[in-house]
């Protein structure tokens, strides 16, 4: 995407404001407490971690931590961090801090969801003011991108507070990242200043604004009256609605596969579904291309594994799944699935194939794809019916209580690639993520060999080994991976769309000093 | 007089408690817990975590007692505080939000009064003339246009097409830099569309209220007096038939006191305003207990409060009702 330059310079300057519009406030600003995008979206603003992801999503690049070091197989992690890093009230960042926090998330009275990577630890050991050692039970691969910004707190402000109920500090927090607390008005807006004293530089945008505006059709008339300068913009209103030629000269438009995937998921202890013929058939039957076509305008990428297109991750040696009707009737057919009385519905042993697809309200997009999903299946013979459901009553009366037979759903990917939690064959309990119930001896090898092991290129083999069983068996019928299209005022320069999203770099972005439009105050 | 008042106010209690448990029933009842958001799907988060957020919340207590504790906080005033991450009184959330609420909806129904009973009389006594049936069927499209898209029409002409009105919120984002003159007439600017739009919807009712009741005193023999004395029409109108007519709008206008706190939904979405329907809305769906019976209560006893009003409204507006 090319920036029109023309207005003279083109060169960075400090100025300027971004203005957000976001669908929902915060609740925190503690990152380990937060559970919702908005409150980790305004967080990142104000913390960082030890180590981030690069713009690739590949590997993990040094931040406030210079280097680590691998040892004894993964065993041992010693990390040695920046010097020169300072927290915004003027107090040098050390090793003590990383360690208050690591002591904090793990501590059972601590009100956090994010835990389970730290409890993997046996200690964290502080060597000097700016190196510690953490040891491992296990060697344990997905611990490494957990030393992110979620224990990186300011142990002199909170050491000997109740973090739960400190509402001082979620609400006016102290850091260390690009940019520094300034304003809070509740449901309304929330703003930050950038940080001078940032140990990656003085951010060029002075400040960004994020306004809360909850119905996307009213961000989308701010963002063409100028109230906003970037919003996520809807497949709808990307495609359709962003062609005009005052679009085109005052904004850019930016796509990138975004971090999460949809699935129709077998409950693999009915019958039906356990035999894999049958799962091959259903998801020869359906079109994948065309759901990404109709439910997302294109918007979005078919998908065959629980990875992201793109990333060294997926397994690129699988070919897209073959749409193929005629070979599904075939694989039914083999399956005893015939239509013996000719009413146009296959049938076995006297039972009509017919079942009913959940999915959960709320979410169009699952809504669309199950009812395409409905007419292919018709299309080879297979009754199906879609019912929607209130998220709570479909989560705890039908998910938890094995009371469903097909289901529309979607994961959220993390980065790493360990998968053991949704596959393997021990998570199948109440309220644990192997709902389908999927068992599989070497799937559960690979997961546990894949979590334990550092080394990158054999994490791949044994992860491209994972998809490939995922392939063969089709548990799930891998569906697509949507994009995120985000949208911002042309004024903002150094924009650089990768597997990461847009704002990786966001500290480096700028306005030439004569396209700055405002600085707002407080 | 202050012995019926007494009377009234003690019945409230058991109404207030009777309220209360079917609220916290029916709230209870309704599948998910506010944990779910936090755990649900999240691979990240053990059972272990579950079950610790549960008994920080109380939620792994039977209901009763679950119920009792919150009765007795709430009999000592304290509304608790909220299930969200914030941690935040409940008090606070809804004193933050009741305002804007209540001054919108203010507003929108002077706006409608304003307009209602002068077209209401107008159609009253030129009944089935031109203007009636033109302004019957104007008030009956605002009645029958769904307010969010009327909204949105609006705020596409005015916001982004003229750009003479702002489209959401209360205020500028360069609000706290503008002089005090500026800040009015920013406020104002900013109440325009959704005081306007909220009160199109209100304006069929009221203004069909007011024309049936205008005719039903136009029939009324003293009326028929009144113009046989030969008093001009206008004073007839004003002075004899409108005073009646407005009896029945006053209780109208007492029922809706307790509809000034609860929100729209709709439009506070639409406009991005923070106000009641918003908060209900967002702590339904989160499952925020304490904030849902918090402001299901202000809503009971405010509700309440105006129907006592009403009454005693009534009473002083309609000497007939003084004795017995």
């Amino acid at each position: 995407m090319q920036n029109v330059g023309g207005e003279g310079d083109d060169q960075p300057a400090h100025g300027d404001a971004i203005v957000y519009g976001t669908i929902g406030d915060a609740s925190t600003l503690i990152p380990m407490l937060a559970s919702d995008s908005s409150s980790s979206e305004y967080a990142n603003d104000i913390f960082d971690g030890l180590l981030e992801y690069d713009k690739t999503l590949s590997t993990l690049e040094p931040r406030l931590a210079e280097k680590w070091d691998v040892e004894d197989g993964g065993l041992k992690l010693t990390f040695h961090l920046r010097h020169d890093v300072k927290w915004t009230d003027g107090q040098p960042f050390t090793a003590r801090d990383v360690e208050f926090g690591f002591n904090l998330i793990r501590d059972p009275a601590t009100l956090t969801a994010y835990a389970e990577d730290y409890k993997q630890a046996k200690s964290l050991e502080v060597l000097d003011d700016w190196t510690f050692r953490v040891v491992y039970e296990k060697p344990f691969a997905p611990a490494l991108a957990s030393w992110g910004s979620m224990v990186v707190l300011p142990r002199h402000l909170l050491e000997g507070k109740n973090i739960n109920n400190n509402i001082e500090f979620a609400q006016h927090p102290v850091g260390l990242g690009p940019y520094r607390f300034e304003n809070w008005q509740r449901n309304t807006r929330f703003s930050v200043r950038s940080n001078p004293g940032y140990y990656r530089g003085w951010p060029w945008v002075e400040q960004i604004v994020y306004r809360i505006i909850p119905d996307q059709a009213t961000q989308f008339l701010e963002l063409q009256a100028g109230g906003i300068d970037s919003m996520t913009l809807t497949p709808l209103q990307f495609t359709r609605q962003t062609s005009t030629p005052v679009f085109a000269r005052d904004f850019r438009k930016y796509r990138f596969v975004s971090n999460a995937y949809t699935y129709m998921g077998y409950n693999l202890d009915d019958p039906r579904f356990a035999d894999v013929r049958v799962r091959r058939a259903f998801s020869m039957a359906v079109n994948k291309q065309e759901i990404v076509d109709a439910v997302l305008f294109g918007l979005g990428k078919p998908c065959e594994g629980p990875y992201r297109p793109g990333t060294i991750w997926t397994n690129d040696k699988l070919p897209p799944y073959p749409f193929d009707p005629g070979k599904a009737r075939a694989l039914l057919a083999e399956a005893g699935w015939t239509d013996s009385d000719g009413d146009g519905i296959l049938d076995k042993d006297g039972k009509p194939f017919a079942f009913t697809i959940l999915t959960n309200q709320g979410n169009e997009t699952r809504l669309k794809t199950a009812t395409i999903i409905q007419k292919r299946l018709r299309d080879i013979g297979v009754d199906v019916k879609v019912r929607v459901l209130e998220w709570s009553a479909f989560i705890n009366d039908f998910i938890d209580k094995r009371r469903f037979e097909v289901i529309v759903l979607g994961w959220g990917l993390s980065l790493d690639p360990d998968q053991f939690d949704i596959w393997d064959s021990e998570k199948t309990g109440y309220k644990q993520f192997n709902f389908i119930d999927y068992k599989n001896k070497e799937v559960d090898d690979l997961l546990e060999k894949g979590r334990r092991t550092f080394d990158e290129a054999e994490r791949k083999r044994i992860y491209d080994r994972f998809q490939e069983i995922l392939y063969d068996e089709q548990p799930y019928t891998f569906l697509y991976v949507p994009e995120a299209t985000p949208i911002v005022a042309a004024r903002f320069h150094g924009i650089e769309a990768a597997p990461a999203g847009i704002s990786w770099n966001f500290p480096f972005w700028y306005v030439p000093k004569g396209q700055q439009k405002y600085v707002i105050t407080e | 007089m202050l012995s019926y008042l007494a009377r009234r106010l003690a019945g409230f209690v058991p109404l207030l408690l009777g309220i209360s448990l079917v609220s916290f029933s029916v709230m209870t009842l309704a599948p998910g817990s506010p944990v779910d958001l936090m755990t649900d799907l999240n691979p990240k988060a053990s059972p272990e975590d579950r079950i610790k957020l549960e008994k920080f919340y109380g939620l792994d207590q039977p209901l009763y007692v679950q119920y009792g504790l919150w009765l007795g906080r709430v009999v000592h005033g304290d509304l608790g505080t909220s299930f969200s991450r914030d941690r935040r009184p409940v008090v606070d959330k809804i004193l933050e939000a009741l305002p804007i609420t209540v001054m919108l909806n203010v507003l929108e129904l002077a706006l409608v009064l304003a307009f209602a009973i002068p077209i209401g009389i107008h159609s009253a006594a030129r009944q089935y003339s031109l203007g009636d049936r033109v302004t019957t069927v104007l008030v009956f499209i605002g009645f029958a246009t769904p307010d969010f898209w009327a909204a949105l029409l609006a705020m596409t002409l005015f916001g982004a097409e003229l750009n003479l009105l702002p489209i959401s919120g209360l205020r500028s984002i360069d609000y706290p830099s503008m002089s005090l003159l500026g800040k009015i007439a920013d406020s104002v600017k900013h109440l325009i569309l959704p005081v306007t739009i909220a009160a199109l919807g209100g304006l069929a009712g009221m203004s069909r209220y007011m024309r049936s009741s205008m005719l039903e005193v136009l029939r009324q023999d003293y009326v028929q007096t009144a113009r046989a004395k030969g008093l001009e029409e206008r004073v007839v109108l004003r002075r004899h038939a409108l005073r009646n007519a407005l009896l029945p709008v006053v209780t109208l206008l007492g029922l809706s006191i307790p509809g000034l706190i609860g929100g729209s939904v709709i439009a506070e979405q639409i406009f991005s305003i923070p106000g009641m329907g918003r908060l209900f809305f967002s702590s339904v769906m989160a499952r925020d207990y304490p904030v849902v019976m918090g402001v299901l209560m202000f809503g009971a006893i405010l509700t309440l409060l105006g129907n006592l009003a009403a009454d005693l409204l009534y009473v002083a507006v309609d000497p007939r009702l003084r004795k017995g």
